[in-house]
C-alpha cells in the first residue's frame, strides 16, 4: 500500500530478522513496539562482533582489548550526548534500564528532602515510576501529590500549577503515557516547576523511539530512557543529568569503576560520569544501543514520526468503523499508540485470539493502574507502531479482531 | 469417575476439532456450563493470584469430596477454569493432589501454561491443588 512518506518500509523491514518469522503458523505481526522494539542486524552484529573480536573489561587495561572496548563504549557516551544534545558526554550515564535510572535519581533525594517536602507525579505514570519515589517519601517523610487526568487521557495542566509551591521539590512525569500514547506537554511543565526551583525528571522511554529530544533546549535536569525501545537491546538505560544536579546527588551502587580513593575508613568517589556506573556495566549492550541510535538517526527520527502517524490515522478510522469499540487516550497529541476495548469484552480475551493469529499485541494494565482506575475499566488492548509496520498489517490486524469479536459474543 | 478418566474424555473431545479456532469455541462453550461461584465470594479472598483476569474460585468439602465454582470476567479463562473444575471437582483431596495435568498440553492448551503473568492456568490448578491440600490435612487432622 502507498506511503507519501520518506519511509521505504519494504527496505527498511529486511533490516529486522524477526519480522520474517512465523507464529502459530501466520505472519508475525509485532505491534508491541511500546514494550520493546524490534532489533535491526547492525545492533545484533555488533554485540557478535564484541564477543568475537574485542571482548574485554574497559577502562583500566592497559592492553590491546581493553582500549578498544573502552573506545568503542564511550564512543556511545558521545553519540547519546550528541543525540540528545547535552552540554557534557559526562552528563549521560549508563544504567541497566529506565527503572534503573529513575531508582537512581530518587536515591539521589533522600538527603535533600525534609519531611513534609512534596514530590508531583502524573496520574499517567507506569508502576515503575510511582513506587522509587513511595518509598523515598517513607523514609524521608516527603509527600506525592498527583496531577490528574481529564477524559482524554490528558494532564490537567491548571491542577498541577495549583499543586505547585515552595515545598515541591521533585516533579516528574513521563513524556509520553505507556499506556494511551498520550504526548505530555513537558516543556511546559518544566518551565512551570523551574520558577519553584523544583527539579524534573522526564521518563522518556515512550517518547525516545518516535521523536528528537533536545535536553538543552527543555533546560531538564534528568531525562531518562531504555535503548530497548529504540531497537537497541534489553538491559542497557540512558540517563541524561545535568551536570549540577549529577554532582548535588550521591552514588546510587558502590563498587568498582565509582571508587576515586579507598580505605577502609573512607572512599572518595570517581568523578563524573564512573561514580554512577559501579561495576563491570554491560559493555556490548552500551555499544549495540550506540549503533542504535546511528541506525535511527540514519532513517531520521522526523521520518519516523511522521511514518508512524499516518499508520496511527490509518489504524484509528479503521477501529473506530468497529461497532462498540472505545479507544482511550484521544489527544491530538499523541503518538502511534492505541489503547481500546469493545463492549464488554475481557481484553485477555482479545489478546488471545489475535495472538493465535500471529499478531502480537499487549493486553492488560500496561504497569499503569492509576488510569486504569480512573477510566474503570480492567485493562485495554494495546497496539502500538513502530516504522517498519504497514497498513497492511493494520489490514490482516482488523480482520482479526473482528474475527475474535465474532468468536467472543 | 476417576481423574484419570475424564481427563481421557476431554482429550477425545478436543481431538474432534480440526483447527485451533474450533477448540476454542469448544472451550469458551464449556465456560457456560461452569458451575459458578455464589456472587458473595467474588472478593478479594477468593481471587486467583496470577492471572490478568479476574478468575473466583470456591471450595466446600461434601462426603469428603471438594465440590468446586467458580468464575471469570473473561470467557476464555472461564472456559479453562471450567475445564479444570470438570476434571477436579467432586473427587477426593488426595486423588487431586497427585494428579498428573499434561492433558492440558493434549488438548491444545499448551500456551496458557506458560509463567508469563498473563496467562493464568498454572496458577488456577496450583489454586484448586492448594485447596485439596488444606482439606487433605484437616482430614488426616480429624
Amino acid at each position: 500500500m502507498k506511503n507519501n512518506t520518506n519511509i521505504n518500509v519494504e527496505e527498511i523491514r529486511k533490516d529486522f530478522p524477526i519480522l520474517k518469522r512465523k507464529v502459530n503458523g501466520q505472519n508475525l505481526i509485532y505491534f508491541d513496539n511500546a514494550a520493546t522494539s524490534q532489533t535491526p542486524k547492525v545492533v545484533i552484529d555488533s554485540i557478535v562482533s564484541y564477543y568475537s573480536n574485542y571482548n574485554s573489561n574497559i577502562h583500566r587495561g592497559v592492553h590491546a582489548l581493553s582500549q578498544e572496548a573502552t573506545d568503542a563504549y564511550e564512543g556511545s557516551r558521545v553519540k547519546f550526548q550528541k543525540h540528545f544534545n547535552a552540554k557534557n558526554s559526562f552528563e549521560i550515564i549508563f544504567t541497566s534500564g529506565t527503572t534503573h535510572s529513575i531508582n537512581l535519581v530518587a536515591n539521589g533525594f533522600k538527603k535533600i528532602l525534609k519531611r513534609d517536602d512534596e514530590i508531583i507525579v502524573s496520574q499517567l505514570e507506569h508502576h515503575s515510576n510511582i513506587v522509587p519515589w513511595q518509598m523515598l517519601c517513607e523514609e524521608t517523610g516527603a509527600k506525592i501529590k498527583v496531577i490528574p487526568i481529564d477524559h482524554n487521557g490528558e494532564l490537567i495542566f491548571s491542577e498541577f500549577e495549583k499543586l505547585l509551591n515552595a515545598k515541591t521539590k521533585v516533579v516528574f512525569v513521563n513524556h509520553i503515557s505507556n499506556a494511551l500514547g498520550v504526548i505530555n506537554p513537558i516543556k511546559k511543565i518544566i518551565t512551570k516547576a523551574h520558577e519553584y526551583n523544583a527539579a524534573v525528571l522526564i521518563d522518556g522511554a515512550q517518547a525516545t523511539p518516535h521523536m528528537k529530544i533536545d535536553v538543552s533546549e527543555l533546560d531538564v535536569d534528568f531525562y531518562v530512557t531504555s535503548t530497548h525501545k529504540i531497537c537497541g537491546p534489553t538491559g542497557v538505560g540512558v540517563l541524561y543529568g545535568k551536570e549540577e544536579w549529577l554532582n548535588k546527588i550521591p552514588p546510587f551502587l558502590g563498587g568498582g569503576e565509582m571508587i576515586d580513593k579507598v580505605t577502609f575508613e573512607k572512599s572518595t568517589y570517581a568523578g563524573l560520569p564512573n561514580k554512577f556506573e559501579a561495576g563491570t556495566p554491560n559493555i556490548s549492550g552500551v555499544i549495540a544501543s550506540g549503533v542504535a541510535i546511528d541506525y535511527l538517526n540514519g532513517i531520521g527520527l522526523d521520518n519516523i514520526n511522521e511514518y508512524e502517524k499516518d499508520l496511527l490515522d490509518y489504524a484509528t478510522s479503521k477501529l473506530l468503523e468497529i461497532k462498540d469499540l472505545k479507544i482511550y487516550g484521544v489527544s491530538e497529541e499523541k503518538t502511534a499508540v492505541i489503547s481500546f476495548n469493545v463492549g464488554q469484552i475481557h481484553p485477555y480475551d482479545i489478546g488471545s485470539i489475535v495472538d493465535k493469529l500471529g499478531i502480537a499485541t499487549r493486553t492488560g494494565h500496561h504497569c499503569a493502574q492509576p488510569i486504569m482506575d480512573y477510566f474503570k475499566i480492567p485493562g485495554t488492548i494495546r497496539i502500538s507502531f513502530s516504522f517498519y509496520n504497514t497498513k497492511e498489517e493494520i489490514d490482516i490486524f482488523i480482520k482479526a479482531l473482528n474475527k475474535a469479536i465474532l468468536m467472543l459474543s | 469417575m476417576k481423574i484419570k478418566q475424564i481427563q481421557e474424555d476431554l482429550v477425545d473431545e478436543f481431538a474432534m476439532f480440526e483447527d485451533w479456532m474450533q477448540r476454542y469455541e469448544y472451550m469458551i462453550d464449556l465456560g457456560k456450563s461452569l458451575p459458578l461461584i455464589d456472587s458473595k465470594y467474588k472478593t478479594e479472598d477468593y481471587l486467583i493470584k496470577g492471572c490478568q483476569s479476574k478468575v473466583w474460585v470456591q471450595a466446600e468439602l461434601i462426603d469428603n469430596k471438594i465440590i468446586f465454582k467458580a468464575d471469570s470476567d473473561a470467557i476464555i479463562s472461564k472456559g479453562i477454569i471450567a475445564i479444570l473444575i470438570r476434571v477436579f471437582s467432586n473427587q477426593v483431596p488426595n486423588e487431586i493432589i497427585k494428579a498428573n495435568t499434561g492433558f492440558i498440553d493434549e488438548i491444545g492448551l499448551k500456551e496458557h501454561l506458560s509463567p508469563n503473568r498473563a496467562n493464568g492456568l498454572s496458577s488456577m490448578i496450583k489454586q484448586l491443588k492448594l485447596y485439596a491440600l488444606a482439606y487433605q490435612t484437616k482430614i488426616n487432622n480429624e
